[in-house]
């Protein structure tokens, strides 16, 4: 046998199955930890800003990428935004077809640098822009648990 | 070799913990941001970015090198993330060093990172992925195993007794209660690491090392420009790194060959002929207690089985005749690998330089060496340095 | 510099922190799983356990005998073709007691990994198995052992054909 012996039967060909056991159990740290505050106990959600670079990061950074500053400054930047790209998926992470296709888009919020990805919803794909002014809808505040989720969806304006 | 000469100039480091509230880029800019205050630098004065961190499975992120770079400093800079397992926070000094020695760039901001408290139920999980997944996994193992089966191999060939190995825990954990950044310092005693709970034998509980969050970061600058920045710059005299194979049920695992080979390539390169009396302190890698003895025997600053009569006798005490980890190690401080790494280079800068307030070792050293082991325990990175 | 820094950065957190809810997290289970190729070296292993036999392989260039066979000798960087049968007894070459399973959990009962350089090959080239029908405080370096196969209709072409290696 040499190394550019080739097998030709799959019969041959030998695979050995197996997985990597891990989870990951993130915490948000210490701007997410402020970021998703807002959003759960007040609804808003905020940006943190570097006043030397003149920005306001969303989501929001504890510090400035730029001038490695250490943000302490921080603003509500508003529910509204505008639809700056999107797609619309049609099938599942799985690869299965989706009943109800998903309109995922990153929103612009004016004043921001950066933004946020997000679904769209009660919209259709055809009516979707990019352009489009969108605004967040939160969940009910009991429903609420401090993730990226409690912002069902950002809907037309 | 034309290469230019480089110097250590600034370090900084987060407390190493067994679970940290900040993210992963978090730690890095706490790290890193200290590294440049420490010697008056700003992102500006920074050329070029060295990363190291170990397996993405730990943070559970995929490319963590890319998700760490703006907490590392890297915007718009050249950037470069290395891995070589354990070895990897002693090779990004390395990766940092030939960054500026080439001469391509005048400054390197050097940063290792790990979070290992994301991954559940245990970073094991991740761990045994090294052992080959066909004919090893199999049967079902566990990381200890390696370390066990390398533990009991060293000390059977040399006829060594686990106290005298246990008396390297019991060292290192004390000298960690003098750093605020320790998560294990402890004051014990070799009966207690004897009585500790068996995990695999030889390995107990208190031979080991724990699982840790942290961040490291040192600043590496040109001659020219470290000058400038500091009156005590700590220069890297030499590097060496070597693997052996990845088969590693063939080596003999009683001596780590590889460790040799990188060290002797530091010595060379620092021109040193008689390492122990050249050698004033030194940070070798102790993930396991009996790591250290082996690593100081492959790093020649020890005949080969008799590191563990130099612990007993306090030659490696922080007071004796050659410190070895003053910080407290890895065993004391903690072990957030590549940060664990990059944390014994930065000790060694606090040394040189006079800065390592309590950890202080006597006798004002003027050459240090640190030096870090891993990947299918068969890769040796050392780095020299010297005020 | 460090020794005049009182507060180094970084928030420790204690489990309370996670289970009160004090601290936000997410959490996320990947579906990782990856179906290997064995390889060419690998699959002629395997095929010969499920046969009941040990197979090495010989490098021409420095006659070195290795297992796990491979298609490259690391040393020489020559590829290797000359495969050699080997026998299923070794020797001891380390060994552990192990006490906790893959995750960190307690185990019931012990286990005892050792590296077994198996006889045929040359000194030094040895396997990771496992050793029983022995009790743990009798294993020494330097033990003579033997493999214990499974019953031939329930190999199925793995490193776990031999069940167990047991002294001789």
């Amino acid at each position: 046998m040499s190394l550019v012996e080739r097998i030709t039967s799959f019969a041959d060909a030998k695979v050995w199955y197996g997985n990597l056991p891990i989870e990951s159990l993130y915490t948000v740290g210490i701007a997410g930890e402020k970021f998703f505050r807002a959003i759960k106990d007040r609804g808003v959600i905020m940006g943190s800003v570097c006043p030397s670079c003149n920005l306001t990061y969303l989501p929001p950074m504890m510090y400035c990428e730029r001038c490695f500053a250490e943000l302490e400054e921080w603003v509500e930047v508003g529910t509204k935004g505008t639809v700056y790209t999107y797609t619309v998926v049609g099938v599942s992470l799985g690869g299965a077809p989706l009943e109800q296709p998903e309109i995922l888009a990153l929103i612009k919020i004016e004043g921001a640098h950066g933004g946020l990805v997000h679904r769209l919803g009660e919209v259709k794909p055809e009516e979707t822009e990019i352009g489009m002014p969108v605004e967040a809808v939160l969940k009910p505040k009991k429903d609420r648990e401090g993730s990226i989720l409690d912002i069902k969806h950002f809907k037309p304006a | 070799m034309a290469m230019r000469k480089v110097a250590v100039v600034g370090a900084g480091m987060t407390k190493f913990m067994r679970r940290a509230q900040e993210t992963g880029r978090e730690l890095a800019f706490q790290a890193s941001r200290m590294a440049l205050d420490s010697c008056e630098m700003t992102l500006d004065d920074i050329d070029a970015v060295a990363l190291g961190t170990a397996p993405d499975a730990f943070d559970g992120l995929h490319m963590k090198g890319e998700y760490l770079s703006d907490g590392a400093g890297a915007w718009h800079k050249p950037y470069m993330r290395c891995y070589v397992g354990g070895g990897t926070g002693v090779f990004a000094a390395i990766q940092g060093w030939y960054h500026v020695a080439s001469g391509l760039f005048d400054t390197c901001l050097v940063v290792c990172e790990e979070k290992m408290s994301s991954c559940q139920p245990h970073p094991q999980g991740a761990f045994i992925t090294i052992f080959d997944h066909t004919t090893e996994r199999a049967l079902k193992p566990n990381l200890v195993w390696i370390f066990a089966l390398e533990m009991n191999r060293y000390m059977t060939v040399h006829g060594i007794e686990k106290k005298d190995i246990a008396r390297v825990a019991v060292k290192n954990k004390r000298n960690a209660l003098d750093h605020p950044c320790a998560q294990l310092a402890a004051d014990i005693t070799v009966e207690d690491v004897l009585n500790s709970e068996v995990l695999a034998w030889p390995v107990q509980r208190l031979d080991i090392s724990p699982t840790s969050d942290g961040a490291v970061a040192i600043v590496m600058a040109a001659e020219h420009v470290a000058k400038r920045i500091t009156d005590k710059p700590a220069w890297v005299r030499g590097v060496g790194w070597s693997l052996d194979t990845a088969y590693w049920t063939s080596r003999d695992l009683y001596y780590p060959k590889y460790v040799e080979y990188a060290a002797r390539m530091a010595y060379d390169m620092a021109g040193i002929t008689e390492p122990r009396k050249e050698i004033h302190v030194v940070e070798p890698y102790d993930p396991f207690d009996y790591k250290e003895l082996h690593h100081l025997e492959g790093l020649l600053l020890a005949d080969k089985g008799d590191a563990a009569r130099l612990t007993a006798e306090g030659v490696t005490a922080r007071d004796g005749n050659m410190p070895v980890c003053p910080s407290g190690g890895m065993l004391g401080v903690g072990n957030p690998i590549a940060a664990a790494g990059l944390m014994k280079v930065s000790e060694i800068f606090w040394q040189l330089r006079g800065e390592a307030g309590k950890r202080q070792v006597p006798g004002q050293p003027q050459t240090g060496l640190a030096q870090s082991w891993g990947d299918l325990m068969q890769v040796g990175c050392v780095v020299i340095l010297g005020v | 510099m460090s020794a005049n820094i009182e507060n180094f950065p970084g928030t420790p957190l204690s489990q309370a922190d996670f289970d009160e809810g004090k601290i936000l997290t997410t959490h996320w289970k990947p579906k990782l799983e990856y179906g290997w190729d064995a390889g060419v070296a690998i699959s002629r292993y395997l095929a010969e356990l499920k046969n009941g036999r040990l197979i090495g392989i010989k490098c021409n260039r420095c006659r070195r005998t290795v297992v796990p066979p491979r298609v490259v000798c690391e040393w020489c960087w020559e590829p290797m073709e000359a495969w050699v049968y080997l026998e299923d007894t070794g020797t001891v070459n380390t060994f552990s007691i192990c006490y906790i399973r893959w995750d960190a959990t307690r185990a019931k009962e012990p286990q005892i990994p050792a590296v077994i350089e198996i006889d045929g090959a040359s000194r030094g080239a040895g396997i990771l198995h496992l050793l029983d029908e022995v009790n743990a405080d009798d294993v020494t370096i330097g033990m003579k052992v033997q493999a214990v196969w499974k019953p031939a209709e329930e190999r199925s072409g793995s490193i776990t054909d031999i069940k167990y290696f047991r002294p001789t």
